[in-house]
């Protein structure tokens, strides 16, 4: 009788012991299990299906700055303008050289679908995403500059010195290059650019070129735009109006 | 039998050579290190001239390494004996000078420390990616064809290497060019004239930089050069150079005929301030128009002329390169045809550009790369040429 006291015994101790086992390590990986998925955000892949471009209407440009402050802000530029600091969208004043006709609009990396960047890229740190968002991997990115020279958009700068106070969702490095990244650290979380949230007149209008039934489809089909420099034929996913 | 014996440096002067190439190549290593250390601010590249004085240099090495081989192919594949001696001694500057080219290439990238991913993953439609597959087997060949060559058992082969390397390099230099044919928005760029006319160029300079080192060592050895030989040396180079300016005339002339492109023409060839004046002083007139007359003058033309036009050549090339590379970023892209442009980011702006001494250190170190390997090179292994008795 002793003995199968003391087995039952044992195996509720036993028994015990794997409760406070499992519970325990529950506790210890559930706010690592946790914080992986805040770091990974949504795990599903992206797809070709979509392709994210802007529509840009310049009528409204002239006075006004607020895409590029949002930039800086949200993606952790100094906002310098000496020629070695970074500058992922700038505004760019045009005049008309025989008609004298003045305008102004917000110029960035133009996310081809042909871009020159990707192909003379020597390490393939260039790349295109499946959804068109052109970037740039900040780990396989040697400095070459050779990207910089092909964009025919200028829209590509080289980090010239160490920088501090990185922002966590936007890596970035002494020595590679960068360029407008879509904010593709907003747009996987479901948000827009920061540019074209921040603009008051609603001129930069983000979307899914691929989806007919987007805002951004209908008004290119209904309303005239152009890319610029379209006789590169590089197929931009940025449009303007009012050129 | 004497002409046989190796010629080589006395011992002295071999020593001071050493010296002075391993400082330079020290200033430019230390200028590499505070590169990486303080970033590229402290060059005067920035994001319009990305490309500056380091390119210049590397670009020069590179060009030239592929250029001096003319000397060995005429030997080995053409079959004239009076450059068949010299094809060791073309190899040796060709693998110094590539080494030294690349040198400066690697250490300029924003990140040098990764040159092994540069080395491990390749795009195939770039053209640099290529470039690294070419400059190393280019190493390879030419070591192969001075094995070939310096090894007697293996001398059959140099026939069959030779041929390698004269089409490698070829391939070589036409990959340097693409790299700039392959700008499709660059007006200074993008267009297909560029390879054939990077590989006359190589020609040229190549053989400018042999003349240096041959009479520097004939010089330093007091022995001096058959006439015959240098008399067919220097005439073959002065015809090297009037064909390279033949190609730089008709892409500049192509380009004034373009409507679109003559605002650049006026910036490169008149009013773009330092670019012009490298251009017809530094490139025309010294590296074109005094060469010439310093080999074909009835007058002239002796030993002391034709170091003086090869070194006068050579600056020339430098000159070439630092108005097409650093000048042809300088113009403005064309980003709207027919609107006046003004940004923050230099749109529309000739792009500053200041070499600063950390980048020209850096270059430096790769000329004396390449110095000090052709000195060591020349001191241990029997590179020097032999003329063969009545061999012209």
């Amino acid at each position: 009788m002793s003995d199968t006291n003391e087995m039952s015994n044992t195996s509720e101790q036993r028994r015990q012991f794997l409760k406070t086992s499992v519970g325990a390590a529950a506790v210890a990986i559930a706010p690592g299990m946790l914080m992986f998925d805040m770091a990974h955000g949504k795990t599903e892949a992206v797809s070709g299906k979509v392709r994210w471009g802007m529509l840009i209407n310049t009528a409204n440009c002239e006075d006004c700055d607020e895409c590029v402050k949002a930039c800086n802000k949200e993606n952790g530029l100094s906002g310098g303008l000496s020629p070695t600091d970074s500058q992922w969208i700038r505004k760019v004043e045009l005049k008309d050289m025989r008609t004298e006709r003045s305008l102004a609009l917000p110029m960035m990396c133009q996310h081809c679908a042909e871009p020159p960047c990707v192909d003379v890229c020597p390490t393939g740190a260039s790349f295109k995403r499946a959804d068109g968002i052109v970037l740039v991997d900040k780990h396989i990115c040697i400095g070459c500059r050779y990207c910089m020279m092909a964009c025919p958009y200028k829209a590509r700068s080289f980090v010239h010195e160490p920088l501090h106070d990185q922002k966590p969702d936007v890596p970035r490095g002494k020595g590679v290059v960068e360029s407008c990244t879509m904010c593709v650290q907003r747009i996987d979380k479901g948000l827009q650019p920061a540019c074209a949230e921040a603009c008051p007149n609603k001129s930069i209008l983000f979307g899914n070129l691929n989806d007919p039934g987007s805002e951004i489809s209908i008004k290119m089909r209904t309303e005239a735009s152009t890319q610029v420099r379209a006789d590169l034929g590089l197929d931009t996913g940025l449009r303007y109006q009012g050129i | 039998m004497a002409n046989h014996s190796p010629l080589r440096f006395k011992n002295r002067i071999f020593y001071a050579l050493v010296a002075a190439g391993g400082l330079v190549v020290l200033m430019g290593l230390y200028a590499a290190h505070m590169m990486e250390g303080h970033g590229h601010i402290i060059t005067g590249m920035n994001n319009q001239i990305v490309w500056g004085m380091p390119h210049v240099f590397a670009i020069f090495l590179i060009v030239s390494a592929s250029g001096v081989l003319n000397v060995s192919s005429i030997g080995s594949v053409f079959n004239k004996p009076a450059y068949k001696a010299r094809a060791p001694l073309a190899g040796l500057l060709s693998i110094a000078m590539l080494a030294g080219g690349l040198t400066v290439l690697m250490l300029d990238l924003g990140r040098p420390d990764r040159i092994i991913v540069a080395m491990t993953r390749f795009n195939p439609t770039s053209v640099f990616a290529w470039n690294i597959f070419l400059y190393s087997g280019m190493f390879a060949a030419v070591a192969l064809y001075l094995w070939t060559m310096m090894e007697k058992r293996m001398n059959p082969w140099s026939k069959p290497a030779g041929l390698l390397v004269f089409v490698w390099r070829f391939v070589l230099t036409t990959g340097t060019g693409v790299i700039f044919s392959f700008l499709v928005a660059r007006q200074a760029y993008g267009t297909a004239l560029l390879p054939p006319m990077f590989i006359v160029m190589s020609f040229a300079w190549g053989m400018a930089v042999f003349h240096v080192a041959q009479s520097s060592i004939y010089e330093w050895n007091e022995k001096l050069l058959d006439p015959y030989v240098q008399k067919r040396m220097k005439n073959l180079m002065g015809v090297l150079v009037i064909a390279a300016f033949y190609f730089v005339a008709a892409y500049h002339l192509t380009n004034l005929y373009f409507a679109r492109q003559t605002g650049f023409e006026r910036f490169i060839l008149l009013d773009g301030g330092i670019y012009p004046l490298i251009f017809w002083i530094g490139y025309f007139l010294l590296g074109n128009l005094l060469p010439l007359l310093l080999i074909y003058h009835p007058a002239l033309g002796k030993s002391r002329s034709i170091l003086s036009a090869s070194l006068l050549i050579i600056l020339g090339g430098f000159s070439f390169l630092y108005v097409f590379i650093i000048g042809g970023q300088a113009f403005p892209l064309s980003i709207f045809p027919g609107y006046q442009v003004t940004s923050s980011f230099g749109d529309g702006a000739i792009g500053l550009y200041q070499p600063s001494l950390p980048e020209i250190m850096l270059g430096m170190g790769g000329v004396g790369i390449a110095f000090l390997i052709t000195t060591i090179g020349v001191r241990v292994l029997d590179f020097v040429p032999h003329e063969l008795p009545k061999s012209a």
